[in-house]
Order: C-alpha cells, then structure tokens, then sequence
C-alpha cells in the first residue's frame, strides 16, 4: 500500500517539473496562469499521497489549504483585479527570450538535483524525490521571477517557487504545525492581492505592468 | 522459426491494412470534436484506390529521386514495422536486426529521399517544404537521441523488445518520474515528426503555411498514393513505439495462440484509439505555431527529455 502511494508520487513529481518547464515555455499569461493552477494540484495530490499511508492529517490539511487557496482564490482574484492584463494582452515579454531561458532552466535544475543530494543524505525523509525535484523547481520559479518583466508574470512565478518550497517541505517535515499551514492559507492570498492590486494601479496609469518602468514612473501633467 | 516469420508477416499486415483506417478515424473525430460531420472513417481507403488508378505526371527534368522516393516513403515504415513490438511480447524473426536507433535510421531514409524529392520536383513550393521539414527534423532529433540515451539507461539496452520489459519489472519504473518525462518529450516529438498541429496544420490548404504537406504536391497518381499510405503507415508504426514500447507494454500476446494474437490485435487497436483521443484533444485545443516559434517548442521537448535523462542518472 504504502510503496503503491510513494509509486504514485513519483509520478506525480514529474509531472510536476513538467508542470515547471511548461510555466517556462508558456508565452500566454492566461495558459500560464492554468499551468499553475495544474501545478497546485498537483502539490495538493502529492501532499494527499504522503500524508495517507502513515496517516497525517497536517498533510492532507495543507493540500485542503493549497488546492483552496491557489486552485481557487488566487486565480479568482487575479481575474478579479488585474483581467486586462490576463485575458486582453496575450503575450507576456520576458527580459531573454524563451530558448534561452529553458537552457538556463536547464541548468538550474541540474544545479537544483546536485545541491538537493546533501539535503537528500542529510535528512531522514519519506520520499528524497519531493526533495530534489521541489529544489530544482524553486530555481527555476526564482528563474521565472527574474526574466519576467510584468507583475503577474512575475507573481506566478514568485508562487512557483512557493510551491515547489513546500513540495520540497512536506517530505522533510510530514507534520507541520498548524501554523505554517494558516500562514499559507492567509499569507499567500494576501500576497497576491497585494501584488495584483498594486499591478491594477500601475496597469491603470500606465496601461502596462512592466515593473522596471515604474523607474521612470512621473507624475501626470 | 516458420511461426516468428508469419508473425513478422502479421505484423506488416496489421500495419499496412489497418492504417488507413486509423487515418480516417482521427480526421473524423477531429471533424466531429468541431461539430461538423466530416468525411467517412473509410474515405482513406477510397482516397487511394482513386489515386492507384490515376494516371501519373513526372517532369521531365526531374532524375531518378523523384521517381523511387514514393516508394522508399512506403516500404520504410514496413521495414521498421519488422523491428519492433507491434503484436508480440516476444522477440520474432527479425528483432535482433536494428534496435530503436537503427529504426530511427531507417525512418531518416525515407525523409531524405522524399526532402530530395521535393526539391527535385521544381516546384517552390516543394523545396520550401523541404527546409521547413528540415528544420523541424534538425530540432526533433536531439530529443529522439536524447530519450533514446534515457532508455538505455533505464533498460540498458536500446532493443525495444527488452526495452517494454523494464517499465514494468518492476512496476516501480512505470511511475518513475524519468518516465513520466521521456514520455512527454517523446509524444511531442511524434507530434512533430508526423506533421500534427501545434506543429503543421495536417488539414491545412494553404501552400505557403504548409510544413509537411508541401512536399507531395507535385506527387500524382500512383506516387501520391504511395507517398500517402507511407504518411499513414509512420504515424501507426511511431504511435506503436510510443504505446508499445514506451508507455503501456500490457496487451500484447505472450505466445503465438490465434486467440492470443486476435486479443493482441484488438488491445493494440484500442491503444492506437486512445492516442488518437489525446492527439484530437491536442489538435483541437491548440494553434499552429508560427514557423519560428516551432523551435521553442522542441526547445521544451529537448529540456523535458534532458531532465528525464538527468533524473534517471541521479536515480531519483
């Protein structure tokens, strides 16, 4: 039972760098948007599969909270604030182009399995995947964060890495206490209202949200 | 030794009659999924007894190329048919003769001499075709080698008979992450490599946009006919490594009983069918890419298929 559950995780981890790589592909905000949201799931079933064979409701309560919090009120709050930048504009611009960036994200996740192999030994954890896998995709969500030039782009990217830190989490700790759960419940949300309310104010001065033109922002005439 | 050659014989047979109709199925589907009815799944079939009955027109100033490739697009995918599992778990008569990269070899013949068929038909059309499917030749092929590298990682060995062996002994490798990854990368490379939609419009009418489809244009007759059932017949045989080999081994008959291979046969219509579902889905559900933006997809599939690799030498 138990080796059928950590069977179906590992599935579930790749899909979950694929999940990665195609955030880093992605041209659309929307699609990216989606992959995201595909990506939360599949935190949230990751979570459900370790927290099931030795039973720890402090994982199956965390994938409650991610597929709540990211699945739904995220999504539901960026369209909310910021619809002009996720569904009128199709196209998101990046710093480098996308080539370039998948051969940098190659090597990141390269990088992210060698440094994730001490933490791997160091650490006497349920399943080394989450671990190696979730550190790759933090670097690769820290990647998304640079190279993307407007804000909601950018704030997928910053919970990308979000999400791969707690992929990498639920194996090291299996029982969370409850209060880094509620922090992701109430942080994470907040988080991106904040951002996407600041991105619908610069989007309604500047009909853009490229964030390094808010260096030359002036007042109006 | 008689009974692995009728087999073999089987196989080509499975092939070479059931592939038309699986081309039919997938345009109607397609069809159906846009909420128009769309031609018979049989229309293939008509398709080509028409052509075999046409008469043919070959430029005069085109060479011996254009008038064998038809055939060299026909018999490849055969030949590769010979090579891998298309109905038997079991090695048959010819298995041992090429592995997965000797196939893919084989494969690269026929896209050679039909590039080089297209150019020498003078037609401009042609010759753009040609370099487009270059292109995306040039840019499919270090995925295949790259999946192929994980393979013999993973199975150590590249004959794909041994190779379906080992993602499901142990049933562990089956999940392994390496797997889920080189079936990504390996699916979007067969959609490239047999002309579907992110990549080419296969039903697409307009010269100019045509990646694929450009080449057979100045086919006809009995060489258009040809050159389509070759179309046909390499997406059957490349969906069948991808089933049978990469992704679900199960269904395929254990010893040579008609029983046995009567299953055998319906399991592996019903695999194809269920491919053609996630390809309709996938058709559907996306745009053409614009010519330059096609690299960027088989940037991914590269990405993707090197991770895999990456991931099953750190054994993770």
């Amino acid at each position: 039972m138990t080796a059928l559950l950590l069977e179906l995780n590992a599935l579930v981890l790749g899909l979950f760098i694929i999940s990665t790589i195609a955030m880093t592909v992605t041209r659309q905000i929307g699609a990216c948007m989606q992959i995201f949201i595909v990506q939360s799931l599949l935190l949230a079933a990751s979570a459900f599969l370790l927290g099931a064979a030795p039973f720890s409701w402090h994982l199956f309560a965390l994938g409650c909270v991610t597929v709540a919090s990211k699945a739904v009120i995220i999504p539901w709050l960026l369209r909310r604030l910021v619809p002009g930048e996720i569904d009128r504009r199709r196209e998101l611009s990046q710093a480098i182009d996308v080539p370039t960036t998948l051969l940098i994200a190659l090597g990141l996740t390269f990088a992210g399995y060698a440094f994730a192999q001490h933490l791997v030994h160091a650490a006497d954890n349920l399943s080394p995947g989450n671990i190696s896998m979730g550190f790759a995709a933090l670097l690769v969500g820290l990647l998304l964060l640079a190279v993307r030039i407007e804000a909601v782009p950018q704030l997928l990217g910053l919970l990308a890495m979000e999400n791969a830190a707690f992929l990498a989490g639920i194996a090291i700790a299996p029982d969370f206490p409850l209060i880094a759960e509620l922090a992701i419940a109430f942080d994470v949300p907040l988080l991106a209202f904040i951002v996407a309310l600041l991105a619908r104010i610069a989007y309604r001065s500047m009909g853009t949200t490229q964030v390094g033109g808010l260096a030359s922002l002036k007042e109006r005439q | 030794m008689t009974q692995s050659i009728a087999l073999n014989l089987l196989q080509i047979a499975f092939v070479l009659l059931l592939s038309p109709l699986f081309a039919g199925i997938l345009a109607r589907c397609k069809e159906l999924v846009q909420s128009k009815r769309g031609p018979s799944i049989f229309q293939p079939y008509r398709d080509l007894r028409k052509l075999f009955g046409k008469d043919e027109r070959i430029s005069e100033d085109s060479s011996w190329i254009f008038r064998s490739a038809p055939y060299f697009v026909f018999i490849v995918p055969l030949i590769v048919t010979l090579l891998i599992p298309v109905l038997t778990d079991f090695p048959l008569f010819f298995a041992f003769a090429g592995d997965m990269v000797g196939a893919g070899f084989i494969l690269a013949i026929s896209g050679m001499f039909f590039t080089l068929a297209a150019i020498d038909g003078g037609n401009p059309y042609g010759a753009m075709g040609a370099s487009r499917t270059r292109m995306v030749g040039f840019l499919a092929e270090p995925v295949i080698i790259i999946v192929l590298f994980t393979v013999s990682f993973v199975a150590n060995s590249t004959i794909p008979y041994i190779v379906q062996q080992h993602w499901v002994h142990p049933i562990a490798n089956f999940f392994a992450p390496s797997h889920v990854l080189l079936l990504i990368a390996f699916f979007m490379v067969l959609l490239a490599e047999t002309g579907r939609l992110p990549v080419d419009n296969p039903s697409g009418h307009f010269e100019l946009a045509m990646v694929d489809e450009s080449k057979a244009l100045e086919f006809s007759g009995r060489s258009a006919a040809l050159i389509k059932y070759g179309g046909y017949m390499k997406f059957v045989v490349l969906s069948i490594v991808f089933l049978n080999v990469l992704t679900t081994p199960w269904g395929l008959a254990t010893n040579g009983s008609p029983a046995g291979l009567a299953l055998a046969i319906a399991l592996v219509a019903v695999k194809i069918l269920a491919l053609i579902a996630v390809i309709v889905a996938v058709e559907s559900s996306y745009a053409k890419l614009r010519l330059f933006r096609i690299s960027e997809f088989l940037a991914a599939a590269f990405v993707v298929s090197v991770t895999a690799m990456i991931t099953e030498i750190l054994h993770l």
